[in-house]
């Protein structure tokens, strides 16, 4: 039997676990990657099926937690009762720099911690209260975005109302963002409306805000860098790329972004976007209204960076392409030297993943620089844009699994038995505990950064630690029944 | 503009083995601090003296002040929300599954929060409500969402608390598992215990009281025997430290006592690494919990999280209720004489001898400890043995701030507080956050901060060593596996204090030539 026959079959196997009505829904979002075909099989972006354990979020934490939570000087309340705030309470290692409490807030959690009566008589008038004491103790806060919960959209209060009164009062952005919980299928249409709340309430009124750098003058070379949310510093590394090659990055939106920065962006020239799922709303509006093109790139791993580095590159003249290649030349023996040292105790390894956002294809040729192997990919909340995407990344008999189930995860891993796992902080200690090597692959693990030149050292280094850890052979005890 | 001409854009990768530079040496290199220094002109920020400026205020009275005169805006709290607090309890029952009834996000949401203290998998699940449960309510969601879960995962039982917006849609849970039942999601004698949880109301242990209470009303029903089984019952309350059920079963096998956790989740939190993943490891069978109600009495170590529990314990079942602190060495004093009263067993000798060690241990640091000002913040049960156990030290506890507080809670500690010589100087911040904490510990400074690990930003802004005893703590490995009941416990309280106090004494005469004059080898 062929590897695409033999997951097939796997694939009956697992869902004969389910009831008829579930192993229905969900066959569809199971699949093999057959290299005629031009996506991955599989339907995506439906509702989880209820009581099945999955691992997706909401439009909350999409909005919150990754679109704009991470703009740093802005104060993002958690409008709702304390729960949602304090579970995303600095959980995604969003870096900054910046004095926390006084001109950034990004580890902060701001809440209007609703109570029985909130419900009951509304919570307008607490929140238009709440932003006036943000103001009195956050002085230099560059305005605020309200992100509501569950409980906001069903009582029918009028944040956006709220909203209004507030940035005219206070002469800054006042933001509503209407990512309630229930709305959606996933944290994926938080991301979507949080990036309209950008193109209604923020660009529209970009001119009025912006504070220009001293002496600014507009440059064929100004680019933003968009959806990337420097997790462990990943937009550092980025940048700098950029920067080398001769472009201007003139905004980061939003990891280690400002409230500035995002009403920069019209004035770039390009659009570079590396989270292509929770982004590419902006980025198609801006192409729209200003013109402005957008390019997805992949920085993970050298041989991405360098045909991104050459793809960004030929945006422009040809000084910014010689530049590009006198940097992947440059950079060329540093990574020989981290594949030299880390492919020997990689080769051949396998590796199974399951993610949000950009990562279950954009990470796969990172792995494969190292010599190992992709034999299953799947998004927690992808679309179908992003499966057909995934095509032209992973080979032929990749076991392809849409916002996969413990159930389903557990079962593919104990079949076919990677080397490592690669998904996020609640599968870890299953898979562990399976002994199966594990990292996570949003937090990267508490290490990073893993973008650009200098984040794949770290990656590398990662990988093996994690794969060729000691301790694996320790869990069997001396004494089990063979 | 500044251009970025003298910079340096292409600094070497290091691939040497042990050399390579994470987010920790890389972001502190030149090239890095340079590209800092330039993305702040497009930041729009604040000049760095006006940002200074401010920040010095911050931790002024006057911003105290302002600060405390919030009344909408709650910043940082030291409290979650009531789900968590039902999932935990659920996960400590044989075969549990918690199954959390609305939109499905929260579900992630908690199993991370646990799952990042612990280290351990949690499991639970979510009926994944969206908009048309929203318009429609949530019945078809339960129905399926029950026999999937049912058939998938083979629970012994479902433990199903609400998220705030089946709460706020009003969805009839009774009913709705009673319909689940009709429709064959699963049998009619399956156990289905659940309990409003709404968000908005109280805190996570809130929710732990309205789950402990209804696993047992749904355990316990029609199980009422004429005699007793001879049996106690204990329950720890939200306790994140599962070497605690670990401590007090040996305790109670000493005085050879018959018992029943309620919600033993040590396992749970603690499972020992075979090579196979365990989906379910709560220790409580549900033949105990059934024949809890048949129970001589059921002890509370944590009386304000099961105030619920308790009352219902002692008018359904007509059962005595006991709450004691075995905190600290008065706490477990009273409590192991309770044991012995009820075992008719002296205080076996090796509790006895424990008893000496925890003594002779805080005696022999009690000079780096007494006087000292502390601040802390947590549930009320938890800072309440906190307190009990600095107070034996001769510590003072300054600042004991509860975002979850209740009166009844505020007048018990501000009695012991006032019966010490060292809790003269205590106020209990009830209802505040740990933003009003960083206005305390600037304004009237302590010597340390006990509190989970969010207390780390308090620690950063203020200077202020950190214990960190209590939950969550995500930045630290391996402390929930320890016991904090009983001697044993108290000599890790101890232990944790004592030496975060030694180690800050040692970061602050570190420096050649300057501060080491006091950098001592023996204290």
């Amino acid at each position: 039997m062929t590897t695409v026959d033999q997951n097939k079959e796997l694939i009956k196997e697992v869902l004969d676990a389910y009831p008829e009505k579930a192993a229905k829904r969900r066959s569809k979002h199971l699949g093999v990657r057959e290299e005629e075909k031009s996506d991955c099989g599989v339907k995506s972006n439906k509702k989880s099926v209820p009581g099945v354990m999955t691992t997706r979020g909401c439009a909350y934490a999409g909005a919150k937690g990754v679109v704009w939570g991470p703009v740093k000087d802005m104060i993002h309340i958690s409008h709702g009762p304390v729960g949602c705030g304090y579970y995303s309470w600095s959980g995604r290692r969003n870096y900054y720099v910046g004095t926390t409490g006084v001109d950034t807030f990004g580890t902060m959690q701001f809440t209007s911690d609703f109570q029985e009566r909130d419900i009951v008589f509304g919570g307008d008038k607490k929140l238009k209260k709440l932003i006036d004491e943000l103001e009195i103790l956050f002085p230099l806060s560059q305005g605020t975005t309200i992100e509501s919960e569950c409980p906001v959209g069903l009582i029918g209060d009028d944040i956006e109302a709220v909203a209004r009164q507030k940035a005219e009062e206070t002469k800054k952005p006042v933001v509503p963002v209407r990512c309630e919980g229930f709305r959606g299928v996933s944290q994926s249409l938080g991301h979507h409306i949080a990036n309209d709340t950008v193109r209604d309430w923020v660009l529209p009124k970009a001119d009025e805000y912006r504070k220009l750098p001293e002496g600014f003058e507009s440059s064929p070379y100004d680019v933003n860098i968009i959806g990337d949310y420097n997790i462990g510093g990943d937009a550092w590394p980025s940048r700098m790329l950029l920067e080398a090659i001769g472009l201007r990055v003139i905004s980061q939106f939003s990891g280690d972004g400002s409230f500035n920065e995002t009403v920069m962006t019209p004035l770039a020239k390009l659009n570079l976007i590396h989270c292509y799922r929770s982004m590419n709303y902006i980025c198609r509006h801006m192409e729209e209204k200003y013109g402005i093109g957008w390019l997805e790139y992949n920085f993970f791993g050298p041989t991405q960076i360098a045909k991104s580095l050459r793809k960004i590159a030929a945006q422009f003249d040809e000084t910014i392409q010689a530049n590009a290649e006198k940097v992947i030349a440059e950079y060329q023996k540093d990574m020989d030297a981290i594949v030299e040292q880390y492919r020997p105790r990689l080769e051949g390894k396998t590796v199974m993943m399951m993610v949000g956002g950009l990562r279950p294809r954009h990470v796969i040729p990172a792995f494969e620089d190292l010599g190992m192997k992709v034999i299953g990919t799947g998004y927690e909340f992808g679309h179908n844009d992003d499966y057909k995407r995934t095509a032209d990344y992973v080979k032929e008999g990749t076991i392809i699994y849409d916002d996969v189930s413990g159930h389903e995860f557990e079962e593919f891993a104990k079949q076919l038995n990677p080397d490592l796992i690669a998904a996020g902080i609640k599968e870890k200690y299953v898979f562990q505990k399976m002994a199966l090597p594990f990292r996570q692959m949003h937090s990267w693990d508490y290490s990073g950064p893993y973008h650009g030149y200098h984040g794949f050292a770290v990656f590398a280094r990662d990988m093996d630690l994690a794969i060729n850890n000691p301790t694996w052979s320790l869990i069997e005890n001396p004494w089990a029944a063979k | 503009m500044t251009e970025n001409t003298e910079r340096n854009l292409t600094p070497a990768v290091t691939s040497e083995a042990g050399k390579i530079q994470d987010h920790f040496d890389l972001f502190q290199t030149d090239p890095y601090q340079d590209l800092f220094e330039y993305k702040r002109q497009f930041e729009g920020a604040h000049s760095k003296e006006k940002v200074a400026e401010v920040a010095e205020w911050t931790k002024s009275w006057d911003y105290r002040e302002k600060n405390f005169d919030r009344e909408a805006l709650t910043i940082n709290p030291a409290k979650a929300c009531q789900p968590l607090g039902a999932l935990f309890v659920a996960a400590g029952f044989e075969g549990t599954l918690p199954y959390s009834h609305g939109s499905q996000g929260c579900v992630a949401y908690f199993r991370t929060h646990l799952t990042r203290n612990f280290k351990e998998p949690f499991q639970a699940v979510s009926s994944s409500m969206t908009e048309d449960a929203a318009v429609f309510g949530g019945l078809n969601n339960m129905v399926d969402g029950l026999a999937n879960s049912y058939t998938l995962y083979k629970p012994k039982m479902i433990a199903l608390c609400t998220t705030c917006m089946a709460e706020v849609i009003g969805d009839d849970l009774g009913a709705y598992i009673q319909t689940s039942k009709n429709k064959g999601s699963i049998p009619e004698d399956f156990p289905v215990p659940f309990a409003h949880t709404p968000s908005f109301v109280g805190s996570h242990i809130t929710g732990y009281d309205n789950m402990l209470k209804g696993i047992l009303s749904c355990l316990t029903k029609d199980k009422k025997q004429e005699t007793t089984n001879g049996k106690y019952n204990f329950n720890l309350g939200f306790d994140p430290y599962i070497g605690n059920i670990r401590e007090l079963k040996r305790i109670l096998q000493l005085f050879d006592l018959d018992y029943t956790i309620l919600s033993d989740n040590a396992d749970s939190f603690d499972s020992p690494n075979t090579g196979e993943f365990q989906m379910y490891n709560g220790l409580t069978t549900l033949e105990d919990a059934a024949d809890s109600i048949n129970g001589e009495g059921t002890f509370f170590f944590q009386k304000y999280t099961t105030p619920k529990t308790q009352e219902w314990i002692g008018k359904e079942w007509g059962q005595e209720t006991y709450n004691f602190r075995p905190f600290g060495i008065k706490g477990t004093d009273e409590f192991l004489s309770k044991l012995s009263e009820i075992s008719g067993k002296p205080v076996p000798q090796e509790l006895v001898e424990e008893r000496g060690r925890a003594v002779d241990a805080m005696t022999d640091s009690q000079a780096w400890i007494h006087g000292k000002r502390v601040a802390l913040y947590g549930d009320p049960d938890h800072v309440f043995g906190l307190v009990n156990f600095l107070l034996e030290l001769g510590a003072e506890p300054v600042h004991i701030l509860v975002t979850n507080t209740n009166e009844a809670f505020e007048a018990e500690l501000q009695a012991v507080l006032d019966a010490s010589p060292y809790g003269q100087n205590s106020t209990i911040w009830g209802k505040k956050d740990l933003w009003h904490m960083r206005s305390l510990m600037f304004t009237e400074p302590v010597d340390l901060l006990i509190g989970n690990s969010y207390g780390k930003y308090l620690w950063r802004d203020t200077k202020t060593p950190l214990v960190r005893i209590g939950y969550p703590i995500f930045d630290r490995h391996h402390m929930h596996r320890y016991e904090t009941l009983g001697y044993k416990g108290a000599l890790n309280l101890h232990n944790w204090i004592i030496n975060t106090i030694l180690d800050e004494l040692d970061r602050q005469t570190i420096i050649p030539a300057k501060t080491d004059i006091s950098f001592d080898l023996i204290r």
